[in-house]
């Protein structure tokens, strides 16, 4: 296999490179994914049936707690890739942990408002509003939830294999991946729950 | 017994029986041929398990003809029942479910397929490279791709098919108006396969931008590349429109959401408004791919460089902007506004002049060119005066006023057959015939072949200039008969003969292969066709590595120059080859998305459950995997180059 030391690890052959662009084309069609979802959310949210409004049933504590795990989580993913370019293995398998444990608590709490919306009757089926905005939600924690295994699985391969280019592309694609689904929370933040509750 | 009811159909006719029947039939001569001449293990190690693009292109060609045909079958069925007033060969419902079955196989089982065809076995070898960016995903997207087909295919014996559509409007693919779990398999077999082709669009999108032989630029790719390019990004961004719409009304069906539903808050807008953000890019995948096949038939055939290179790109890049710009054009009649229809009026007529320009670009190519009317050529001839015919029709219904006349009538059923026939079939027909040589090693026959495109063209123009006539009188689509009163008798008729004129035409194609193979000599040099472009340098057909040697570019018709000047492409000698190797996971984990989608279908919750799981299984196994290809010997290059030259 060529590798080019000038560059990386991660970057560091041709198949890298190309898995690393073939991972941004694919945050594109994420993109679209999300941003049809939004356009869903925006015209349904007021169309709320027998149903509660936002405004009725958001809760902000774990909303603001939601955030925080993850906006740390994605910084100490970004530590952790920092250590990986540095070569040190150890700090950045802690930081990787960190991460996930911080998206594991992340998923808790989401779980926990769900418990929350279908107690107060807005459930799945509810309204066209309550279906729009758990589905929105759902996708984004289904995300975080692949994204926990798949984390996983690289951590038990790097402590496998050590730092080779290709655990040092997967680790870099995952961050990416990761830093994605915080910036998809951000929007859910800002457009679903600040907007909804004003 | 009860459980099992569910899978009956609920409104069977002798024809959906004898059809049962047949495809007992044939799955029992496939597994006993395939037993008797001991092939199984030729089945799993050659194709079953392949990642190599021109294999997967072959299978994707295939499907896509076996697909042409069951759509086919719908057609001459739909139009048999019109051909005379009051006809009672199909009722109300069959013919429902004829019509909507018959435009999903066309647009999403037969089109994407073989434009998908095409892409993969062209676009390698066309910018000089060994592969597509991930062989592996490749195999994975035509897998998905052909269980899609075979689940939405059984759906007239399993359950019953979906008779809302092609396009599914809700709230009648609701629950409430339909019933069966046709509409299921509508929202899962697309779903399946719609997963396929986005990740095919990450593949050539990454392949065509990082893969290309050294010295080709993007302005020195040839045409087809780009046009596959710019399909590929329009299908990157058009695709999880789909899945999302897709996704919500299989929850709407399965789970009992609200989003398209008529009451707490549904809105049954949204799916058309969805549907349609997906649906007109798609027209355009279909179109952009077809337009790069013209580009490079015309150019070989009038021995001329294409002309208004940077024009055609261009041209594409707009359109492949503008396309999610129009898709309000498919409901003028849903009650916008006349403010928001004047907007979409007008850029949908905008997108007219993009493909007006290259139109010209081609007319232009031509014009003081040595042409040689080979088959191909015959039908990139033929396709620009009609296709110029429906790209006016779309002119036409592209006035929101107007539209109220014409919206949901024969009229717009002409006007898109007038676009895509003679735009994306002929165009890939063309494609066919003219690269069938690199994919089988012998050309197919001219004679039969310049019949078949006149067959169709006639037929073509019988079965749907009429359609023009009657929709302006005022003929619904999707309506499944006529009164006498109306007069439609006669034109009605004229179409249907023409649907058979046609039907002999795609039969003549089958005719021709057979011919062909039996026949046609397998002599040839690597380049019959005196082209311009890189795929024609190496051996027909292509070795495993398809270049020995990674060719050096200086233009966009890079054989073409060398063939002028003189110079070498192929600089340098024989180093190891670096492959990729088959892997059994693309096609195992596409059967047990089957199995997934099947269970959804019919609402069987613990299968479901457990396929999901094995899906997930399958991605858990790709991440710990360890595969670093193969590599071909200096030796073994060396003998196969002998070989295939010695073949000459
Ligand atoms: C010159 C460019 C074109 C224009 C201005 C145009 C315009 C239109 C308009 C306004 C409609 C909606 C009419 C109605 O529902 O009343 C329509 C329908 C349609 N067009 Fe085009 N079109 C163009 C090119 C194409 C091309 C290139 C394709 C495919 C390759 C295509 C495929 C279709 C299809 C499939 C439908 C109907 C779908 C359905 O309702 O089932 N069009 N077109
Ligand atoms: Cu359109």
């Amino acid at each position: 296999m060529k590798m080019d030391h000038s560059l990386p690890l991660e970057y560091s052959t041709d198949q890298n490179k190309l898995n690393i662009l073939g991972f941004w084309i694919f945050l594109g069609a994420e993109i679209m994914l999300f941003a049809t979802l939004f356009a869903s959310y925006f015209t349904l949210a007021n169309r709320t049936g027998n149903g509660p409004t936002g405004a009725e049933i958001f809760e902000i504590t774990p909303v603001l707690i939601e955030t925080f795990l993850l906006l740390t989580s994605s910084f100490t993913i970004g530590l952790g890739i920092h250590a990986m370019r540095l070569g040190k293995q150890k700090a950045m398998l802690t930081f990787f942990s960190v991460t996930l444990l911080l998206g594991l608590a992340f998923l808790g709490v989401e779980i926990y408002e769900f418990v929350h919306y279908v107690h107060v009757g807005a459930g799945l089926q509810t309204s066209a509003f309550t279906s729009i905005l758990l589905t929105t939600l759902g996708t984004h924690g289904a995300h975080v939830t692949l994204g926990l295994f798949w984390g996983l699985f690289i951590i038990l391969q790097i402590k496998k294999r050590g730092l080779t280019p290709q655990t040092a592309n997967k680790s870099f694609i995952f961050s990416l991946y990761w830093h994605f689904l915080d910036v998809v929370w951000i929007f859910i933040f800002s457009f679903i729950y600040l907007k909804g509750m004003m | 017994m009860e459980f099992f009811e569910r899978f009956a159909v609920p409104h069977p006719s002798p024809a959906i029986y004898a059809s049962m029947v047949a495809i007992g039939l044939v799955v029992i001569a496939i597994i006993a041929g395939l037993t008797y001449f001991k092939k199984w293990g030729y089945l799993w190690r050659e194709w079953l398990t392949t990642v190599d693009h021109k294999r997967i292109g072959i299978m994707y060609l295939i499907s896509a003809l076996i697909m042409l045909f069951r759509g086919g079958v719908d057609a001459v069925m739909m139009r048999a029942q019109l051909s005379a007033p009051e006809n009672t060969l199909l009722d109300a419902q069959h013919y429902n479910e004829i019509f909507t079955t018959h435009g999903v196989v066309m647009i999403i089982f037969m089109a994407m397929p073989f434009i998908f065809a095409l892409m993969n076995i062209v676009v390698p070898l066309q910018i000089g490279a060994r592969d597509v960016a991930f062989p592996r995903l490749n195999a994975l997207s035509f897998w998905l791709f052909f269980m899609g087909a075979m689940l939405f295919n059984i759906s007239f014996v399993v359950g019953g098919s979906p008779d809302a559509g092609w396009t599914s409007y809700f709230p009648l693919a609701g629950n409430d108006f339909s019933t069966s779990v046709g509409t299921n398999y509508y929202m899962l077999a697309i779903q399946i396969s719609g997963i396929g082709s986005l990740m095919t669009g990450i593949n050539m999108i990454t392949t065509i931008l990082r893969m290309r032989a050294p010295g080709m630029t993007l302005m020195k790719m040839p045409m087809f590349t780009w046009s596959t390019f710019i399909a590929n990004v329009i299908i990157v961004f058009a695709f999880p429109v789909l899945t999302v719409a897709l996704a919500m009304g299989t929850m709407d069906r399965l789970f009992g959401t609200q989003f398209f539903t008529m009451e707490n808050g549904g809105m049954d807008m949204l799916w058309a408004n969805l549907f349609w953000v997906w649906g007109h890019p798609e027209v355009y995948i279909l179109i952009l791919p077809a337009f790069g096949i013209y580009s490079e038939v015309i150019s070989t055939f009038s021995r001329k460089n294409l002309y208004g290179y940077k024009s055609m790109v261009a041209s594409m890049v707009v359109i492949s902007l503008m396309s999610f710009l129009v898709w309000v054009h498919h409901f003028f009649t849903m009650g916008q506004g006349a403010l928001t229809n004047s907007i979409f009026s007008i850029t949908t007529m905008a997108i007219a002049v993009p493909t007006g320009v290259k139109i010209f670009n081609w007319l232009l190519t031509m014009y003081k060119g040595k042409i040689t009317i080979t088959t191909p050529m015959l039908y990139s001839l033929l396709f620009i005066p009609l296709f110029t015919l429906g790209g006016v029709t779309g002119v036409m219904l592209a006035m929101s006023a107007a539209d109220y006349q014409y919206h949901n009538t024969m009229f717009l059923v002409a006007h898109f057959h007038n676009v895509i026939i003679p735009g994306v079939v002929f165009a890939m027909l063309a494609g066919l015939t003219y690269y069938w040589p690199k994919m089988f090693g012998f050309m197919l026959n001219e004679k039969i072949g310049k019949w078949t495109a006149w067959l169709l063209s006639i037929g073509f123009l019988l079965a749907f200039m009429p359609m023009y006539i009657t929709g302006l009188d005022g003929q619904a689509r999707r309506m499944y008969t006529y009164s006498e009163a109306t007069g439609f008798g006669t034109l009605n008729m004229i179409s249907f003969v023409g649907a058979i004129i046609m039907a002999v035409g795609f039969a003549l194609i089958v005719y021709n292969v057979y011919y062909s193979t039996r026949y046609a000599s397998r002599d040839i040099s690597s380049d019959p066709w005196d082209a311009r472009t890189l795929e024609w340098s190496t051996h027909n057909p292509v070795p495993e590595y398809n270049f020995a040697i990674v060719p050096e570019v200086k233009s966009s018709q890079a054989l073409w120059d060398a063939k002028k000047e003189g110079h070498n492409l192929f600089k340098g000698k024989y180093e190891e080859i670096h492959m990729p190797n088959n892997s059994g996971a693309p096609f195992l984990m596409s059967v047990v998305f089957f199995i997934w989608g099947f269970a959804m279908i019919f609402s069987l919750w613990i299968p479901a459950i457990i396929a999901t799981i094995g899906i997930f299984a399958f991605m858990a196994h790709r991440s710990f995997e360890q595969d670093h290809g193969h590599h071909i010997s200096v030796k073994e290059i060396e003998e196969t180059e002998t070989k295939m030259r010695g073949a000459k």
